[in-house]
C-alpha cells in the first residue's frame, strides 16, 4: 500500500492544489458565496493549479473518457485483478475500484437478478477473496438475457465527491480525472457517502479514502488504464476526447451511449453502450 | 442471499461491493444527538435572557452550562471517527469551501466562543464573590476568571446584562446555524435517496430542540432531587407546553415528509418501505412511539393544569422519553440511510461493534463525558440561586 501513495503522490499534483488552497483561503472566506457554487463550474481550483511534474506530459491538452460495451463483456473479471494488483486496492470482496455486475432475467422475470463478483456464492465459486469469477448458478435456469456491466469511477465532469471533500485533498485535474491526495485525506468519508455510484471505497490500513484514478500514473506516459489493457474482448475502452480519432471518440460517434444516473447532475465520463434499464 | 463475511454488512438483494464496508459508525449518530442537545439547551435559556420569560429564571444559567459542557464533546465522536485524525486541522487550515464538512470547526468555534462569552456575563456577579471568599488554588481560579475586573456595581451589572442579552440574540441563530448545518450535511446529499429531502435541517433542529428540553428537564429533575430542593413548578409547567409545542411541529413534519414519500411513490419506493418494515424497524418503534407517548403525556399534563408530584413525575419520564426518541431518529437517519443501498436494489443491516475506537463502548463513554464535565461546572460555578440570594433578590 506505501509504494502505491508514493507513486500516486508522483503523479497527483496535491501539493500544488494545496498551495493552491492556502492562496485561496482569503479569497474563500471572504466569498462565502461560493457555497452558492455555480452548478456549471466544477471545482474551479484544479483549473488554476500548477501542473503536474510529468515528463512530456501536459494535462491541459488531453480530455480523457471511458468507454463501456455491455454487449461484449463475457465477465470474466481480468480487469477487477488487474486492477487490484496495479493499483494495491485491499485484497478482499468489499473494496474495489472496479467490479463487474452480472444482470439476469429468467424467463418471465420484470426484473432483472443482478449480483456482483462480491455475491458469497461467487466467492464461494472461487474460493478466495483474491481471484474472482462468476459462479455457475443459471446453468440449468431458463435464461431469457444475461448481460456483464463493468463498473468504475465516473470521473464525473461535476463530480459530488470533490464537491464535499472537506481538504480538498480530493481533486479534479484539466484533463478530467478525480484524484485523491492520501497524503492530505483526513478520512471522513464524505466523499464516499456522495458518491451515488458506489465507487469510492475506504482503505483502512492507511485510513483514507480510495478510488479508481483511471491508471493515472499509466496513462500520462502514454499507456493505457490496467482494466482496458487486460480485457481479452475489447469491453473496455479509454482515450482522449480531444483527439476524434481516439478509441474513445469513435467509440461514443459510433454507438448510443448513455450514462449512469444522468438526474444526479454529475455528468458522468464513463459512456456505456448496450446496457438496460436495469442497470443504475 | 445474505452476505456472511467478517467485519463487512450483511445485505438482501443487490448493493455495490464497495458499500457492505459501511462508511459512517455509531460514533456519527451520536455525533448530531449531542450537537442537537447543545442547541436544545441553550435555546431554553435563551427563552428567558432573550425573550424575558421569567418562569425559565430558574434554569436558565444551568442551561447554558449544559450547552457548554455538551459541546466540548461535539467534536470528540468525528475525531474518534477520522481515519487519519492527526490531519483534522487539514479541514481548518486549508478548508474546501464548497464542502458543508468545512464549515464545522468555524461553526462550532464560533459558537463554544459565544457560549464561553455569555457564561462569563451570566455569571460574573458570582465570579467576583468567590474570588474573593475562596482562598487556595481554587480561589486563584476565580481571581484570574475576573479577568481584572470586580467592579459589580449596579452600573456594571447593568452593563454586564447587556452583553449578555447581545450574545443570547446572537447565540439564537447561532445554535439553529449549528444544528440547522448537522440537517444540510446529510440533507445535501443526493446520493442518498433516505437523506435527501430538503425537510432535513428543519427537521433536525426542532428535533434537536426536543431533545435538548428533554435533557434539561431531566436534570433539572435529578438536581434537583440529589440538592434537596424544591422543583418551580411554573418553570416545569413552561417546559411543557415549550416541548409540547416544538414535539407537535416534530412530529408533524416528520410525518408529513414520510406521508409525500410514500404518496409520490417515486422509483426504489418499495426498498425504502422495506427499510423501516427490515432494518429500522425497532428504531421507527422507539422514534414514533415514544414522540406519540410524550406527546399524550405533555398534552394531559397541560390541560389538567398538572403541579407537584404528577408534573414532576410526567416531565422527568417526558425528558427520559423524548431523549431516547430522538436517539432513535439519529440511529434511523444516520445508519438506516447508509442501510439503503445506492443500488436502491438491496439493503444492508449494520451492526455496530462492542469494542474498539468506533464500538459502542466508545460511544458511551464518549456520552458519559458532558455529564462528568457539566457536574464538575456546577461545582465551580453554581448556576442555582441560593436561598439567601433568593431572599435579598425578592
Amino acid at each position: 500500500m506505501e509504494s502505491d501513495t508514493s507513486e500516486a503522490k508522483k503523479a497527483e499534483p496535491g501539493s500544488a492544489l494545496r498551495r493552491n488552497f492556502l492562496r485561496a483561503i482569503g479569497a474563500g472566506v471572504a466569498c462565502a458565496g461560493v457555497w452558492m457554487n455555480d452548478p456549471l463550474q466544477a471545482a474551479p481550483p484544479a483549473a488554476e493549479a500548477a501542473p503536474p511534474d510529468i515528463p512530456g506530459y501536459d494535462w491541459r491538452k488531453h480530455k480523457w473518457a471511458f468507454g463501456v460495451d455491455a454487449t461484449r463483456c463475457i465477465g470474466c473479471l481480468r480487469c477487477v485483478e488487474a486492477c487490484k494488483a496495479e493499483n494495491g486496492v485491499t485484497q478482499d470482496a468489499h473494496h474495489f475500484r472496479t467490479w463487474v455486475e452480472r444482470y439476469v432475467y429468467l424467463e418471465g422475470d420484470e426484473h432483472a437478478r443482478v449480483d456482483s463478483q462480491s455475491d458469497p456464492g461467487n466467492i464461494a465459486a472461487s474460493d478466495s477473496q483474491q481471484a474472482f469469477r462468476f459462479d455457475n448458478r443459471y446453468a440449468s435456469a431458463p435464461v431469457e438475457k444475461a448481460f456483464f456491466v463493468p463498473k468504475l469511477c465516473n470521473h464525473c465532469t461535476h463530480p459530488a465527491c470533490v464537491q464535499v471533500c472537506p481538504t480538498g485533498a480530493t481533486y479534479q485535474t484539466p484533463d478530467g480525472v478525480v484524484l485523491i491526495d492520501h497524503s492530505y485525506c483526513i478520512g471522513c468519508q464524505y466523499c464516499v457517502q456522495a458518491c451515488p455510484y458506489g465507487a469510492r471505497e475506504f482503505n483502512h490500513a492507511m485510513g483514507v479514502t480510495d478510488k479508481c484514478t483511471w491508471c493515472y500514473h499509466r496513462i500520462t506516459k502514454g499507456l493505457q488504464p490496467a482494466c482496458v489493457e487486460v480485457c481479452p474482448v475489447e469491453a473496455r475502452v479509454f482515450g482522449d476526447r480531444n483527439d476524434p480519432d481516439s478509441p474513445i471518440s469513435r467509440f461514443i460517434r459510433n454507438n448510443r451511449v448513455s450514462v449512469l444516473k444522468p438526474q444526479t447532475g454529475n455528468a458522468p465520463n464513463v459512456f456505456y453502450a448496450g446496457i438496460d434499464k436495469e442497470v443504475s | 442471499m445474505i452476505g456472511t463475511m467478517a467485519q463487512a454488512a450483511p445485505y438482501v438483494g443487490y448493493v455495490y461491493p464497495n458499500e457492505t464496508d459501511i462508511p459512517w459508525s455509531v460514533l456519527i449518530v451520536i455525533y448530531p444527538y449531542i450537537t442537537g442537545l447543545v442547541a436544545g439547551a441553550f435555546i431554553v435559556s435563551s427563552l428567558y435572557h432573550v425573550f424575558g420569560m421569567e418562569r425559565f429564571k430558574t434554569v436558565a444559567r444551568f442551561a447554558l452550562l449544559t450547552a457548554v459542557s455538551f459541546m466540548f464533546f461535539v467534536p470528540v465522536p468525528l475525531l474518534f471517527h477520522l481515519g487519519n485524525p492527526q490531519r483534522a486541522f487539514n479541514a481548518v487550515l486549508t478548508p474546501h469551501w464548497t464542502s458543508a464538512m468545512s464549515a464545522f470547526s468555524y461553526v462550532a468555534g464560533f459558537y463554544i466562543c459565544l457560549l464561553l462569552l455569555e457564561i462569563w456575563f451570566a455569571f460574573r456577579a458570582d465570579i467576583v464573590s468567590l474570588a474573593k471568599t475562596k482562598g487556595g488554588l481554587l480561589g486563584r481560579a476565580y481571581r484570574i476568571l475576573t479577568l481584572g475586573s470586580d467592579d459589580v456595581s449596579g452600573k456594571a451589572l447593568a452593563i454586564d446584562h447587556k452583553f449578555a442579552f447581545a450574545l443570547a440574540v446572537i447565540g439564537i441563530p447561532a445554535a439553529g446555524g449549528l444544528h440547522g448545518y448537522v440537517g444540510f450535511l446529510f440533507g445535501s446529499l443526493k446520493s442518498r435517496e433516505w437523506w435527501s429531502s430538503d425537510l432535513m435541517p428543519i427537521i433536525f433542529l426542532l428535533s434537536a430542540v426536543v431533545s435538548g428540553i428533554g435533557l434539561l428537564v431531566v436534570l433539572y429533575v435529578a438536581y434537583s432531587k440529589f440538592r434537596k430542593a424544591a422543583l418551580d413548578d411554573a418553570c416545569l409547567q413552561g417546559l411543557a407546553k415549550t416541548m409540547w409545542a416544538f414535539l407537535t411541529v416534530v412530529l408533524l413534519i416528520e410525518g408529513l415528509e414520510l406521508l409525500e414519500m410514500f404518496y409520490k411513490s417515486l422509483e426504489g419506493i418499495e426498498m425504502v418501505q422495506r427499510l423501516i418494515e427490515g432494518p429500522i424497524r425497532y428504531g421507527m418503534f422507539l422514534q414514533w412511539g415514544l414522540s406519540l407517548m410524550v406527546f399524550a403525556t405533555l398534552s394531559y399534563l397541560i390541560l389538567t393544569h398538572a403541579s407537584g408530584r404528577a408534573l414532576v413525575t410526567g416531565m422527568f419520564a417526558s425528558g427520559i422519553g423524548m431523549m431516547l426518541g430522538v436517539l432513535a431518529m439519529r440511529w434511523n437517519v444516520v445508519i438506516g440511510g447508509q442501510e439503503l443501498s445506492k443500488t436502491m436494489k438491496g439493503l444492508l443491516i449494520y451492526y455496530p461493534e462492542i469494542l474498539g475506537h468506533e464500538g459502542l463502548l466508545a460511544v458511551l463513554f464518549i456520552f458519559l463525558c458532558p455529564f462528568i464535565v457539566l457536574w464538575l461546572v456546577t461545582r465551580f460555578l453554581p448556576p442555582w440561586e441560593s436561598k439567601a440570594r433568593k431572599e435579598v433578590s425578592s
